[in-house]
């Protein structure tokens, strides 16, 4: 053993504490200006942009579990913004545009692979809606094109047009399609978010909200009750549970989701691929593992257990776009709790309460969303409360309005 | 494969079910404000608990209801939907206006 390595095992301090990418924990503070309940993505990235744009440094992101652990680590990493409606295509725009830069933005890899994703069509119907999509799309600046299945088997050569004979009719090609190593998302944001001054919490479950009125002062957690100028709430799969504990409602149902991947092979499949008639997608990481997914649970539960009925139907439509995955074994599976709205859209912004703000609803469409997620939400409250305009169509109130963003280019909308 | 039993057609698959969302009272539909009927349309029992549910036996098309925990899966009893909806839920609206 090296004399060096000896040498630091008599230290009592860590000698590298200085260059950790996350601070150690430490104790709370009685008072933050903004506190942010969720480790996620969306919560460590909305500290970075109010430290960042806004100076807003005295800022505390609760977690009940570690950094990133919940949904952050659940999905299957697809970044894309070829959705349906302008408004949604507007949103997912930026946030595909922040993606981009944000290795270079952080100084850290968040190994950000722009491959492209391909959706296939199987019915005439189907390709009038991709055909509407791709002009939605390059509408608001989007690289999307409908493409033909000559063009889809040179793409990928491994693809069976034919699968489940459903014989692919055309395809949406998007060529800002890209993928990013979740994890890192997460850690490049809390460094950044951190080594500017914000504290990240984690095992800090808040078990209460504290209101004065129609004002929240602070909230309660397992380690003591702290203040709070104003306190969001980025929760994921919990944002109804959470809201229920500040005292209202959200319009939000909780639907597992389930994904799986195999032993890693040899690079073979560059796009990310998916089918919008057999409720599959599949894709091969960087490590060659390929990533199987497809739509939510079929009814809701708390509950991230899997089940055989959905592994079997992910799987056989898997095979039949892939026929040599049969030969293939499984590495491993995991389940997240989805939010879902009735609309595929998120619920960003105001909440009944004065100063309390909602990032909630992110369904199966939360990680791509990140950044721009961060930056508007921390633009909302370091203004004290005004909504950009960007997440105004995703407000609350539009349920009470009836004014829904129907969003049907959502992965589990066709369900 | 969890198996749901239906009261008509006794134990089988869960696979054989649809959900049919949480089974909640409708408010007056003639008098119903509009954010009455949203919150009748889009809010749900959203804590951890036993919650009432609307399921369908797909093959033989018969609705009823269940009461499940949504967080355990464990669905603790079915029962025909006569129990608790005992007479004609009447429809009834203002004449529209000319």
């Amino acid at each position: 053993m090296p004399l060096g390595l000896l040498k630091y095992g008599f230290k009592r301090d860590y000698p590298f504490e200085a260059e950790a990418d996350i601070p150690a924990p430490s104790d709370l503070k009685p008072h933050y200006d903004v506190v942010i309940i969720g480790g996620g993505g969306h919560g460590v990235a909305t500290a970075y942009y109010l430290a960042k744009y806004h100076g807003i440094t005295n800022v505390a992101v609760l977690d009940k579990g570690y950094l990133g652990g919940g949904n952050t680590a659940r999905n299957t990493a697809v970044i894309r913004s070829n959705y349906l409606t302008p408004e949604g295509v507007k949103f997912y725009s930026a946030s595909v545009k922040l993606y981009e830069n944000l290795s270079n933005e952080f100084d850290f890899n968040i190994m950000y692979s722009q491959r492209g994703q391909l959706t296939l069509a199987h019915t005439d119907a189907t390709v009038r809606a991709f055909r509407q999509r791709a002009e939605v799309n390059k509408h608001f600046g989007g690289r999307t094109e409908l493409i033909s299945p000559d063009d889809i088997a040179k793409l990928v050569p491994m693809l069976n047009l034919n699968p489940a004979n459903l014989p692919v009719l055309a395809g949406l090609w998007h060529k800002d399609g890209a993928t990013a190593r979740h994890d890192a998302v997460a850690w490049g944001y809390a460094r950044g978010a951190t080594q500017r001054g914000a504290q990240l919490h984690q095992l800090t479950e808040v078990t209460g909200i504290i209101t004065e009125g129609s004002r929240v002062t602070g909230v309660k957690t397992n380690r003591g009750s702290i203040g709070a100028g104003a306190v969001i709430q980025a929760v994921a799969g919990h944002s109804a549970l959470l809201a229920e504990k500040a005292g209202f409602r959200l319009p939000l149902v909780a639907y597992p989701l389930q994904a799986m991947v195999t032993l890693p092979v040899k690079p073979f499949l560059t796009p990310l691929v998916s089918s919008s008639a057999l409720h599959c997608y599949v894709q091969q990481t960087s490590r060659g593992e390929i990533v199987i997914g497809g739509g939510s649970d079929p009814y809701p539960l708390y509950n991230s257990r899997a089940t055989l009925p959905l592994k079997e139907s992910l799987i056989s439509s898997a095979v039949e776009m892939f026929p040599f995955l049969s030969e293939m074994r499984l590495l491993r599976q995991w389940a997240g709790i989805t939010d879902m709205t009735s609309d595929y859209s998120p619920i960003m912004g105001l909440s009944p309460l004065d100063n309390y703000y909602l990032d909630a609803g992110w369904g199966t469409w939360g990680f791509k969303a990140t950044p721009i997620c961060g930056k508007t939400m921390a633009e909302l409250v370091a203004s004290g409360g005004k909504v950009p305009e960007l997440i105004q169509p995703f407000e609350l109130d539009r349920f009470n309005r009836f004014e829904q963003v129907n969003e049907m280019g959502a992965t589990a909308a066709s369900h | 494969m969890k198996i749901l039993t239906c009261p008509l057609n006794g134990p089988r698959n869960i696979s054989e079910f649809v959900y049919g969302g949480q089974v909640k009272r409708m408010p007056d539909t003639a008098t119903a404000s509009d954010r009455e009927w949203a919150a009748y349309v889009f809010y749900e029992e959203t804590n951890i608990g036993v919650v009432l549910e609307w399921w369908l036996h797909s093959p033989s098309s018969y609705w009823f209801i269940a009461e499940r925990h949504n967080a355990t899966d464990e669905i603790i009893r079915t029962f025909p939907a006569d129990e608790l909806f005992t007479q004609r839920v009447d429809f009834s609206s203002p004449e529209a206006p000319l």
